[in-house]
């Protein structure tokens, strides 16, 4: 019969020869191979002291951008919503006051706006839509909550730390992105 | 007169008997880490690391959890032989630990105190005798459990240790025939002055050390605990520490055999190469203990690294190596010594 791949092995039937009868042999093979992988490099990391580099694309959990002096980038648009395949984003527009022009960028802004961290898939598409540079995705993963409401994130949980009040949780949350914005 | 020294006498064995079990207790526990630790390092992992620097208090980690579970007896058991299996596979574990000699003697206050709980002249047949009791501690577990898994573990057990023990006690005789001694002391003392039994019977060494795999229900030889086809073994309806008495009896089974095997194929207590009548008893009875501390250790070391290499038997190839391959090889091992014996006219 022809091959279809060039995987194909042959097995070897041919009844046992005195050596491998014995099995001590092969036992002490193994022996061998256990005993030289005590001596090895641990590849695991020790994760809550030890974290792995991400990539620069990594995507974690999302946030929501200010602007240099602190005011909301969102306006409140929805293309988030609408390129989110999860359905996991939910907003609720509202029109900036007189008087507020130091809180929200423009005219528009979300007064409402959560996303449901147990329905999103991580895939970013809200960063790619977003045309304020509003939403992106962190390095923040792996979140922890008691109980499955709390995974439903508000604006609070999801926005910036204030870039002028509180500039080194600023940084913080900016991570790297600093340095990707620099290099495109 | 006689009353004052029995006593002291009563109370010198009294303290050996807590510190051995004590000690006994104490590095089957650590063994457990060890166990763990070995395991991970052998499959490129770390092992425990949280509780205490480098793990080191895991065991008791372990021990507290165990002993906070709930426990629970069902209903169906009968529940005299369900609380005494256990009971019994601790007790017979820790028996076995009885005429093993831990070092030579120590000298207090000018009195000479050998380091053995009981050195009786038939030692090693008191070895045999406890650690097939054993099987019984896990035959009434499993029995008193009411359930066909634990049925079939206890069977494979005793129905293994059965077919193991003739050959071990096979290539005891062997032994017994180069020795000429059945006191285990008295072993001891012919390996110091002489070579270690391994010289002479590094065959008999062979099939006991794998017989010993098998008394002590370790891997390759784990089949009455095979997890995936009796899911979890004679121990299935255990929970709380009475599961941990049965999984702690394993390591001091393992514990108890490493020094049997140390005693009687390497010197025990005897340190190669050194005259231990030249120092002072005390300091000669320290370096014994060392020594065969570190022996023991190796021989448990050499347990876990078989566990953690070689998989599983069948049933069927356990019963074809107990009974056509280590009893004929026993048998020849013992007919060739006797003869070379007979040959040299010692």
């Amino acid at each position: 019969m022809q091959a279809l791949t060039n995987r194909l092995k042959h097995v070897d039937r041919r009844p046992m020869n005195l050596w491998e009868k014995i099995y001590i042999p092969a036992i002490v093979k193994g022996m061998a191979i256990t005993f030289a992988h005590m001596f090895k490099k641990k590849p695991t990391i020790n994760y809550p002291e030890v974290k792995r580099r991400f990539s620069p694309v990594f995507r974690g959990l999302q946030i929501l951008n200010r602007d240099a002096e602190g005011r909301e980038n969102c306006t409140a648009c929805g293309l988030c919503a609408v390129a989110c395949p999860a359905e996991a984003i939910t907003m609720e527009a509202a029109e900036r006051q007189p008087g507020e022009e130091h809180l929200y960028r423009e005219e528009k802004y979300a007064a409402r706006y959560e996303i449901n961290m147990l329905r999103c898939i991580f895939c970013g598409l809200c960063e790619e839509a977003c045309p304020k540079d509003a939403i992106y995705l962190s390095e923040t993963f792996a979140p922890a909550e008691f109980q499955r409401k709390q995974f439903v994130y508000k604006k609070q949980d999801l926005l910036i730390p204030h870039p002028i009040n509180e500039p080194e949780a600023y940084k913080k949350a900016l991570g790297n992105r600093a340095v990707k914005n620099s290099n495109n | 007169m006689f009353l004052a020294i029995d006593l002291l006498l009563l109370l010198e064995k009294l303290i050996l008997i807590i510190i051995v079990v004590m000690a006994t207790l104490g590095i089957a526990m650590y063994a457990t880490l060890g166990e763990r630790k070995v395991a991970a390092f052998m499959q490129d992992r770390r092992g425990p690391s949280r509780a205490g620097p480098g793990g080191i208090l895991q065991p008791l980690a372990d021990g507290i959890k165990l002993f906070f579970k709930e426990e629970i007896i069902p209903d169906f058991s009968s529940k005299w032989l369900f609380v005494m299996g256990p009971a019994l596979a601790m007790l017979t574990a820790i028996m076995s630990s009885a005429i093993i000699p831990w070092g030579d003697h120590i000298v207090i206050a000018g009195k000479n105190v050998p380091l053995v709980i009981a050195d009786v002249n038939i030692g090693i047949l008191y070895v045999f005798g406890v650690v097939s009791l054993g099987v019984y501690g896990i035959m009434f577990g499993a029995w008193a459990s009411n359930n066909k898994f634990s049925l079939i573990g206890a069977l494979r057990a005793a129905s293994q240790i059965i077919s193991y023990e003739l050959a071990l006690g096979i290539t005891l005789i062997a032994l017994l025939m180069v020795t000429g001694t059945l006191s285990l002391t008295e072993m001891v003392k012919q390996q110091q002055s002489g070579n270690w039994n391994i010289i002479y019977q590094p065959l008999g060494f062979f099939i006991f050390l794998v017989c010993a795999f098998a008394e002590c229900n370790r891997t390759p030889f784990d089949l009455p605990e095979a997890e995936n086809e009796l899911t979890g073994g004679y121990h299935l309806e255990y929970s709380s520490m009475k599961l941990g008495f049965y999984l702690f009896a394993e390591y001091i089974n393992m514990f108890i055999s490493s020094a049997v095997m140390a005693t009687l194929y390497f010197g025990g207590y005897d340190v190669p190469f050194l005259d231990e009548s030249l120092l002072s008893p005390n300091i000669a009875a320290l370096v014994g203990i060392v020594a065969l501390m570190i022996k023991i250790t190796a021989f448990i070391f050499f347990f876990m690294w078989v566990r953690w290499t070689v998989p599983r038997f069948r049933y069927d190839q356990l019963m074809n190596l107990g009974w056509k391959i280590l009893l004929p090889l026993a048998l020849f091992n013992m007919i060739v010594t006797g003869a070379v014996i007979l040959f040299l006219g010692k």
